[in-house]
């Protein structure tokens, strides 16, 4: 094992056990998974622990796994019947319109998570951090303002966009949207065309908000392939292991 | 005697210092900062969750206006991150031609920053020479890719087309003598690469004029020494990356620590400052464009040297050839796919980043399987400085938050994405 990529995630799973869900080395990248309640006592080790030194937080970006693998054209058996116009309205994120209900794929639990991207200057690494918020209506995430400062806006910005809550933040404003903006915009149920639109009106000599008029259209469907070359790249890991 | 009490004044979105659509408010005891909020946004365009319902190939033209004045380092970095995923092979002379595109555009970035930065503390000098100097790394934009800003140039797999071999040329007009279009022309008569070593050349000069404008300039001195010190702890604290790091003393530089494309073949030093101020910041700033140049200088020498292919053969991915699509049905199906569906990404994430001019520039890239990204995630360097706003500017003058901003190199394209 001399790869460093495999070290470090040895030494995470040496150092925290049963504290972390789960360490995975993929595309030579480590990605740490820790549950909410341990995340500060797990963030301030690696901080502070001389074998990790992750002096500096880069990013924290919020992901809403809820359509995670849904595609928008049915792929598998196109040759026996022929393509489909496959999508119909409601049925994706691309084309959702205003009050549409999208369905979670994701069990409870799994929709909303918080990744951290983390650097050690000392040691000349990174690492990535998930955290899953545990309930997805209230979906809510220690904050780590505490031990990277740096994490103060973004934790705004994964707020303002996903609703995720960071409890204890020093300040937890919006940041990119509009003043008074109702909704998170990047979830998956918030349609891409959004909810309002917005126009001087001559008459009340004012700016007046209205539900939007224009319509959701997918120029290119979201297509997932079965594709030849990831499948031989599984079968040759498959034999590698074996 | 009237009693004086704070205030809140606004600053911005409109103000010319305030580098396109900063709102500060700012909390003042007579002239003297307490507190600093800036609210940003006012330029958001949502570029990551368009990037969500595209193709992965036409989100590469959204890249170029993230940070509008350093475009094709955005795309290298988003390019990159599909890459890593595909893991697929790319010439070794678009790497070529990619670092010296990064370095053109580090040093059109600085070019910006240093002229916008001056005129606001008050050298308008500054602002005239830089901008004559952009003019020409534009036209290099220009000639390769048929635009002067946003070029969409780099692609997976490459970048769009090999360097042109000759370059645009002045045309006579109402406005232009023939004889000043020919003196325009005078050094565009050869390829890309002629004209890109010719400015090489001259650049060094220009630096020098720079300097010797404002490096021992008492004005310069007053307005920059001692504003905005940042310590080393707190510029890791405060997410600083790029210049901003190495003005706080820490010689860190992704070029060098963990190198892209064939920048471990290139020859370059790490400029870094000591006290972490205003004016250190400048003067690592300067260095760069010394150092960008002279990688620009080693690129030209390895290209003209060695011709060859600038975008993969793998037709999943790069389109192929117009002479192939004619005349094979392979090629057609190929750019048939590609330009109606795009092509799927193994399920999986990835984080890549570069040296961006203005600091580490990073794509978070999270793909289900699908043609399209299921999430992108922009870290724009820019974001992280400029939320330091309130601890760099307490206890500083009003004046002086204008030359916060400038050292900060602020662009909105990339904090409000």
């Amino acid at each position: 094992m001399s790869n460093p990529r495999q070290q470090l995630a040895d030494a995470l799973r040496a150092a925290f056990g049963d504290r972390v869900d789960s360490v995975v080395v993929g595309f030579n990248e480590v990605t740490l998974e820790v549950a909410a309640d341990n995340l500060v006592a797990v963030a301030t080790e690696l901080r502070d622990d001389s074998q990790f030194q992750f002096q500096q937080l880069l990013d924290v970006c919020g992901v809403d796994y809820s359509q995670f693998g849904r595609d928008e054209w049915i792929t598998e058996d196109a040759s026996r019947s022929g393509f489909s116009r496959g999508v119909t309205a409601a049925s994706s994120s691309g084309r959702l319109q205003f009050g549409d209900e999208l369905e979670s794929l994701t069990p409870q639990g799994r929709r909303f998570a918080a990744v951290y991207h983390l650097i050690s200057y000392a040691h000349n690494r990174r690492l990535r951090l998930r955290v899953f918020a545990n309930d997805d209506d209230f979906p809510m995430v220690p904050t780590v303002t505490g031990i990277w400062a740096s994490a103060d806006w973004y934790e705004r910005e994964a707020f303002d966009l996903f609703g995720i809550l960071f409890s204890d933040h020093p300040d937890l404003r919006r940041i990119l949207t509009d003043y008074g903006f109702v909704g998170h915009p990047f979830r998956k149920d918030f349609p891409m065309v959004g909810n309002v639109e917005m126009r001087y009106d001559p008459e009340r000599e004012r700016v007046v908000y209205e539900p939007v008029t224009i319509e959701a259209r997918v120029l290119v469907p979201r297509v997932k392939r079965q594709d030849h070359r990831y499948l031989m790249d599984d079968q040759e890991e498959a034999q590698d292991d074996a | 005697m009237p009693e004086i009490k704070n205030y809140t004044l606004n600053f911005g979105p409109q103000h010319p210092a305030a580098h396109g659509v900063l709102r500060l408010v700012l909390e003042m005891d007579g002239e003297v900062i307490e507190r600093a909020d800036p609210h940003i946004g006012l330029l958001h365009r949502a570029t990551e969750k368009l990037a969500e319902t595209k193709p992965y190939n036409q989100t590469i033209g959204y890249m170029d206006r993230l940070d509008y004045v350093s475009m094709m380092c955005n795309e290298h970095g988003y390019v990159l991150a599909i890459e890593k995923l595909l893991d697929i092979e790319i010439p070794e002379r678009a790497r070529y031609i990619r670092v010296m595109f990064d370095e053109i555009t580090r040093i059109l970035n600085h070019l910006m920053w240093i002229g916008t930065h001056a005129l606001d503390v008050g050298a308008m000098t500054m602002f005239l020479y830089a901008f004559r100097e952009r003019e020409d790394l534009m036209d290099m934009y220009e000639a390769v890719s048929g635009a002067r800003m946003h070029a969409t140039y780099y692609r997976p797999g490459g970048v769009a087309r090999d360097l042109p071999d000759a370059m645009p040329q002045y045309l006579e007009s109402r406005w232009r003598s023939s004889k000043e279009a020919a003196r325009l022309n005078e050094n565009r008569q050869g390829s890309l690469l002629d004209f890109a070593e010719d400015f090489a050349r001259r650049f060094p000069t220009y630096i020098d004029e720079y300097e010797t404008l404002l490096t021992d300039n008492r004005i310069w001195k007053q307005r920059t020494v001692g504003i905005g010190v940042v310590s080393e702890d707190r510029a890791y604290q405060l997410g600083f990356t790029g210049p901003m790091l190495r003005g706080s003393g820490v010689e860190w530089d992704l070029r060098k620590k963990q190198p892209y494309e064939v920048y471990d073949r290139m020859d370059f030093s790490i400029p870094v400052g000591t006290n972490g101020d205003c004016y250190d910041r400048y003067l690592v700033r300067v260095e760069e464009m010394r150092q960008s140049n002279s990688i620009i200088k080693q690129c030209i020498q390895w290209l003209r040297a060695n011709p060859g292919i600038v975008i993969s053969e793998n037709h999943k991915v790069a389109p192929p050839r117009r002479e192939e699509l004619k005349a094979d049905m392979e090629g057609l199906i190929h750019h048939f796919k590609l330009f109606t569906e795009g092509y799927t990404l193994p399920e999986g994430e990835v984080y890549t980043s570069i040296e961006h001019p203005k600091g580490e520039f990073g794509v978070y890239l999270v793909s289900d399987g699908a043609n399209k990204p299921y999430r992108l995630k922009i870290r724009a360097p820019g974001f992280a400085h400029l939320s330091s706003m309130n601890e760099m500017a307490q206890g500083h003058m009003l004046a002086d938050v204008v030359a916060i901003i400038g050292t900060q190199d602020i662009v909105f394209g990339e904090i409000d994405r």
